[in-house]
């Protein structure tokens, strides 16, 4: 069974509440204000609509899909490709030291 | 009424690749910091991850090892949660469909207290994915700051999920023991603790006998056997106590710390277990095929429970002394190579010796087996000259320890110490009757049926040899000349 996503059972709801929004936007770490929200809802629940619509469809019979392309992984030799490029990568870093990425503190 | 323990693990194995999971950057523990996060490491932006193929190759060989149900089809998944050391903000993982099934693991459980036997137990495995692991955060690099280092970004991972099937913390550390000795007898993790190869989530919870399981707390990151003992008999009692003070457990996750042998919640952000996961757009589906998994399986080693078997059915050895000689892979190489030296019919002179004397030497030492300072050449030349009689036990451990100590072979330290053992009947013949002239009271007492007396003739007549007398023609003789 597919457990993935917690709103897929607002798709039988068919539209989202104003705090169903306020927790996916703080999941997402987006700040939004009043209008934004109703703007997100209405969209998010256009969305919600649209996979409504795909759930009506008979599916009995016919396997889970994973991606939209019915290919597989290809796979790559365990060998080391990359070359240290600290030095290019760390130009564009906002702050750096003795080789680390230096972020707001984190506590636990 | 008693109290009944349940605990399951989820132990993540780092494997044992030259690179990434995703990327072809080193995975080199060690190095400077940041020096193997590639443009994948860091996820810079349009980079695409590619699969490495022995990680997969790994994952299957776990699954063989301990007969699991290895998937044809398996899917990676985003697990989304915002922290620094994932840059992303995603962790690449498994979730409905992972790369290993249901499996099981046999472990030998030691009993930490009381005369309890140890005891054999199946321990079931729920299933094993493949993924990525996350940065290090570095605390205290600047003020205000955090420093972090991507060098172990996407280093892949195995989680191996049990059942709670453990019910003390005597077999939640004989599991993760076992565990641990499997993925490095098959090669697939070295097992290094200290540097975070293998890292153990322990889930436990209490329940009276009989109803449902209780609430479960989740003990994160632990990284020795010891300190997992100690975090899950705390626990444990803390549990009870809360329960039946009246309160109730919640389910948290909690740290263990070492210096006081407290187990404490970490602060847990009410969302922390939204991970919304979703099917990785990036990857396909990884599809293995029978040929592949028959190409893996011709690399296994004879795994541990065969060897254990045939020590028994060929060698004669106990379930004990076998399941001693195969808790780790080097121990029983040393053993394989020490038999071949010395033949089959004295294997179990080989198994007494290493269980008994090499492993009590290297607790002493804190040293394992790989680190033994003996080799298996030299200790199998040792043995060699107890199973001809050329020396007697007792001159076999001074040999044993010339050799710990000083190196060498048994033959020169046999040679140079005067070890050899009096085999020549004449020889012997001879001490006995020196020690009856010297003692012709005693002789006499002997023969009027103080049989006690034996003990002071082999005593002495042992000494009279300077302990070089082969001990059982020294007894034979003895009996015989003694009887008169």
């Amino acid at each position: 069974m597919i457990t993935y996503w917690p709103y897929y059972n607002k798709v039988f709801a068919m539209s989202l509440t104003t705090q169903d929004v306020q927790k996916i936007a703080r999941l997402a770490r987006l700040a939004m204000n009043q209008a934004e929200i109703e703007a997100a809802r209405a969209q998010l629940s256009g969305i919600f609509e649209l996979i409504a619509e795909m759930q009506a469809v008979d599916t009995r019979g016919i396997a889970p899909m994973s991606h939209a392309q019915e290919l597989s992984q290809q796979l790559r030799e365990d060998v080391v490709t990359e070359a240290n490029q600290r030095e290019a990568f760390q130009a564009i870093a906002p702050q750096v030291e003795g080789g680390l990425y230096l972020v707001p503190q984190v506590i636990e | 009424m008693e109290w009944e323990i349940v605990i399951g693990l989820e132990v993540h194995t780092q494997l044992s690749t030259n690179t990434k999971i995703f990327s072809g950057a080193s995975t080199a523990f060690g190095s400077e910091p940041n020096t193997q996060a590639d443009a994948v490491s860091i996820a810079l932006p349009g980079v695409l991850p590619v699969l490495n193929k022995g990680a997969v190759e790994r994952a299957i060989k776990f699954g063989l090892a301990v007969g699991a149900y290895i998937a044809p089809r398996s899917v990676f998944a985003r697990k989304n949660y915002f922290y620094p050391d994932l840059p992303k903000g995603y962790q690449i993982s498994q979730m409905d469909l992972p790369v290993v099934g249901a499996g099981a693991l046999t472990i030998q459980v030691e009993p930490l207290s009381g005369n309890a036997k140890p005891y054999e137990k199946v321990v079931r495995i729920t299933r094993a994915h493949l993924e990525e692991d996350a940065g290090k955060s570095v605390h205290g690099a600047s003020q205000g700051l955090t420093g972090i280092d991507l060098n172990r970004a996407g280093t892949p991972l195995l989680e191996i999920v049990s059942e709670p099937d453990m019910s003390s913390a005597a077999e939640a550390v004989a599991y993760a023991k076992a565990l641990h000795s499997m993925v490095r007898w098959i090669g697939i993790c070295d097992g290094n603790m200290q540097e975070g190869s293998f890292r153990c989530d322990v889930n436990v919870s209490v329940r009276k006998p009989g109803e449902p399981l209780g609430t479960r707390r989740e003990i994160k990151n632990l990284n020795s056997f010891k300190f997992m003992q100690q975090a899950i008999d705390y626990e444990v009692q803390w549990q009870i106590d809360t329960l039946e003070n009246g309160g109730k457990v919640q389910q948290a996750t909690i740290l263990f710390n070492p210096d006081t042998g407290e187990t404490r919640s970490m602060r847990s952000k009410e969302d922390a277990h939204d991970y919304r996961y979703f099917p990785d757009p990036d990857l396909l589906p990884l599809d293995i095929t029978p040929a592949m998994i028959e190409a893996v399986r011709a690399t296994l080693p004879e795994l541990p429970q065969a060897k254990s078997g045939r020590y028994t059915s060929e060698y004669g050895l106990s379930a004990y002394d076998a399941a001693s000689l195969t808790a780790s892979r080097e121990m029983a190489e040393f053993f394989d190579a020490s038999v071949s030296m010395v033949g089959a019919a004295h294997a179990k002179l080989c198994a007494n010796w290493l269980i008994g004397e090499v492993s009590a030497q290297l607790n002493r030492d804190g040293l394992d087996i790989a680190k033994c300072p003996i080799s298996a050449t030299q200790f199998g030349g040792m043995l060699a000259r107890i199973a001809d009689g050329t020396i007697s036990n007792s001159g076999a451990k001074e040999v044993f320890r010339a050799l710990w100590s000083e190196g060498g072979t048994a033959d020169a330290i046999i040679e140079a110490k005067g070890l050899k053992q009096v085999s020549d009947g004449g020889a012997i013949e001879k001490i006995v009757a020196e020690v009856m002239a010297a003692n012709a009271d005693k002789v006499a007492e002997y023969r009027g049926g103080k049989d006690k007396l034996f003990g002071f003739f082999v005593g002495a007549a042992m000494k009279a040899s300077q302990g070089k007398a082969n001990p059982v023609q020294l007894n034979e003789v003895l009996k015989q000349k003694l009887a008169g």
